[in-house]
């Protein structure tokens, strides 16, 4: 991606709201290049900061130090209006008053574009998010899925440069939502617009993004592709918040350039990819995703060793909760391939194979 | 497995209860006080429309059923002249009104929170609390001071008086409404590269109109039938209806003047449910 340029870049801002006693640190010196025709998206739990981000990009809000480039130039103090930059609101915020073609058109026309222009791009867009039926229907007279399309449209008719989406998704129930995943990847490829999504929906983030950026306590802990971000989590934070995972702590035993011999609670001794800097810690935490590892009735040459606890099925798969040693649980998942079931029965001892591969050192 | 299902039963069982036991409209006697307070309410004017339909010249024996007294009322020209006076007057300090209030109402809901902001809010709605025959006293005083050094007798004090005790009217509708109003429409409009008088022309504007219009008009019927102040502030020659109606109590009392009070009670609840009917139909 390095031939790339940098759409939007973020240089340490930091966003403070309130005074004195009131200080709420939002954002905490975020540093940030988004390359230009990239899906970019902020993902992290409410209030992490992901929004406040958004919005210093749109302009909304001003930051109390650092500096947001776009395509280079400075607009870190611009207004709004003056930045070509457009977003989908979480709630629509759709003029109640104009119909769905006005609606798509205002942004056009307060770039006071000629009159056939603003037309050939209405219907262009309307087209593009299957709307065109409905275009002189007032923005009350449609539905939840309908209303986002139009804000998309909406956003997208005066081709901004960045396109920033609010957790657009969050008010569409589950069937719609996956639907509209979709559209936004297939809108983004036609279009070449950046995207900056935020949201809180880890799924969301994995399914639709180029590169993901996880957010907490208005930080970016790790920048990475999808599945950079799930199969290397760089801290706990991230492993925990991405997808289900096991924690183990580990003792490091000795270390090469590449490699890192950790000996596991069991007495085993497994070898890891030194992926993340844990210099001078000997304790370390290891993330492991419960479908990394297999269980098994025979306990010799597992790397861990415990007692089932629990069996749950959830039609894909099965997920065996054993209970290793310290009585912590390690959730094991199995997937339920030809209906070829394992007997197991709770209380009886087991083992668990891990792929050593797919063991990941965090930092802390 | 029971305690799962019994749960959700169970709190919508004392929802239910809690419902039953303390709705208002469940209190025993509840239903006679609001008769009651209705009958209070509209009772009295029943005897005054009657009677503006009087064929005598008594307001309180019936004589048969005409409409004598609202041709009479018609013809008479202290009455003319008195009604299109207030006419005037309400419709100026109606408009003048509604203008300041739609910008004292934009001044307190459209700006970041500042010093002061409760006390601006308070003066405001000064008019409302400071007593009507107060404010008559000091604007006849100041008033008397301009028209001797000005010699100015005419019209203007009536609408300026007028305007300043209808803000308060129309500008809470009007802050309400901006209230309930979302500013992220504001915000969006900004996005799309609308400036700020283009975001209030195309979009705080519009959508704002039915509070306007609502604040306009309970303006225009405060100012309609106002007595004290208008008692004080006019000149001679200048009442208006509900002066001259004043003026007409010291004479003998004809039921034209339950005619007219008819009239003023049916414009009042006109306008009164076309607010309703306006801020109905877009309040959203």
């Amino acid at each position: 991606m390095s031939e790339k340029n940098a759409a939007v870049l973020i240089d340490k801002a930091e966003k403070v709201f309130g005074k004195d006693s009131d200080r709420v640190v939002a954002l905490n010196g975020v540093s940030l290049t988004i390359l230009e025709n990239e899906f970019f998206t902020l993902l992290g739990p409410s209030g992490c900061g992901k929004t406040t981000l958004l919005r210093l990009i749109a302009g909304f809000e001003q930051p109390t130090s650092g500096r947001i480039h776009l395509h280079g130039k400075d607009i870190s103090y611009l207004p709004p209006y003056e930045r070509p930059v457009n977003t989908v609101f979480q709630n629509y915020a759709l003029f109640p008053h104009m119909t769905v073609a006005q609606n798509v058109s205002f942004g056009l026309e307060m770039l006071e574009k000629p009159r056939a222009e603003i037309d050939k791009t209405v219907n262009e867009m309307l087209k593009l998010v299957q709307m065109e039926a409905l275009r002189d229907r007032r923005t009350d007279q449609i539905s939840g899925g309908q209303q986002q399309r139009v804000a998309l449209a909406r956003a997208l008719a005066p081709h901004p440069k960045v396109l920033l989406l609010d957790e657009p998704l969050s008010a569409l129930d589950y069937k719609l939502r996956k639907e509209m995943q979709i559209e936004l990847k297939r809108l983004q490829n036609e279009t070449g617009i950046t995207f900056v999504f935020v949201t809180h929906d880890q799924e969301e983030a994995l399914t639709m993004s180029d590169r993901v950026g996880v957010m907490n306590n208005g930080n970016i802990l790790q920048i990475g592709a999808p599945h950079e971000i799930y199969d290397h989590p760089s801290e706990r934070f991230v492993a925990d918040f991405i997808g289900d995972t096991n924690f183990l702590t580990a003792k490091i035993t000795s270390r090469s350039d590449e490699l890192l011999t950790i000996k596991l609670s069991s007495g085993i001794e497994i070898s890891v990819s030194a992926g993340n800097e844990v210099v001078g810690k000997d304790a370390v935490t290891l993330a492991i995703r419960p479908e990394q590892t297999t269980i098994s009735n025979s306990v010799e040459s597992t790397e861990l060793q415990g007692v089932l606890r629990n069996i749950v099925y959830i039609g894909t798969d099965t997920h065996y909760h054993v209970g290793i040693d310290d009585e912590s649980l390690f959730t094991v998942r199995v997937q339920n391939i030809h209906g070829r079931q394992q007997n197991f029965e709770i209380g009886q001892n087991v083992g668990i194979n891990i792929d050593s591969n797919m063991v990941q050192v965090l930092k802390d | 497995m029971y305690a799962v299902r019994s749960g959700p039963v169970l709190v919508k069982i004392a929802n239910m209860m809690f419902k039953q036991k303390f709705s208002v409209t469940r209190m025993p006697g509840f239903s006679v006080v609001a008769m009651i307070c209705f009958f209070a309410l509209y009772m009295p004017l029943a005897p005054l429309v009657i009677y503006s339909f009087n064929e005598g010249n008594n307001i309180a024996l019936w004589e048969g059923f005409s409409l004598r007294w609202y041709g009479s009322a018609w013809e008479n020209e202290l009455v003319q002249g008195a009604a299109i006076r207030s006419l005037i007057i309400a419709s100026f300090a109606s408009v003048f009104a509604t203008i300041f209030a739609t910008m004292a109402a934009l001044g307190t809901t459209r700006t970041k929170p500042y010093r002061g902001q409760m006390t601006i809010y308070a003066m405001i709605n000064q008019p409302l609390m400071v007593p009507e025959i107060v404010t008559a006293v000091a604007l006849l005083i100041l008033f008397a001071l301009i028209k001797q050094a000005t010699n100015y007798h005419g019209f203007a004090y009536l609408i300026i008086a007028h305007t300043a005790f209808c803000i308060p009217f129309a500008y809470l509708p009007i802050k309400a409404r901006l209230e309930g109003m979302d500013n992220t429409l504001e915000i969006a409009a900004a996005d799309l590269y609308a400036r700020p008088f283009k975001t209030f022309r195309r979009i705080t504007l519009p959508l704002l109109l039915p509070g306007i219009f609502a604040g306009a008009m309970l303006a225009f019927v405060i100012s309609l039938d106002d007595v004290v102040i208008t008692e004080f502030v006019k000149s001679a020659g200048q009442d208006t209806l509900p002066t001259y109606m004043l003026g007409q109590l010291r004479r003998a009392i004809t039921p034209e003047i339950n005619a007219i009070s008819t009239v003023l009670l049916g414009v009042s609840v006109l306008l009164v449910t076309l607010i309703f009917f306006m801020s109905r139909k877009r309040g959203n």
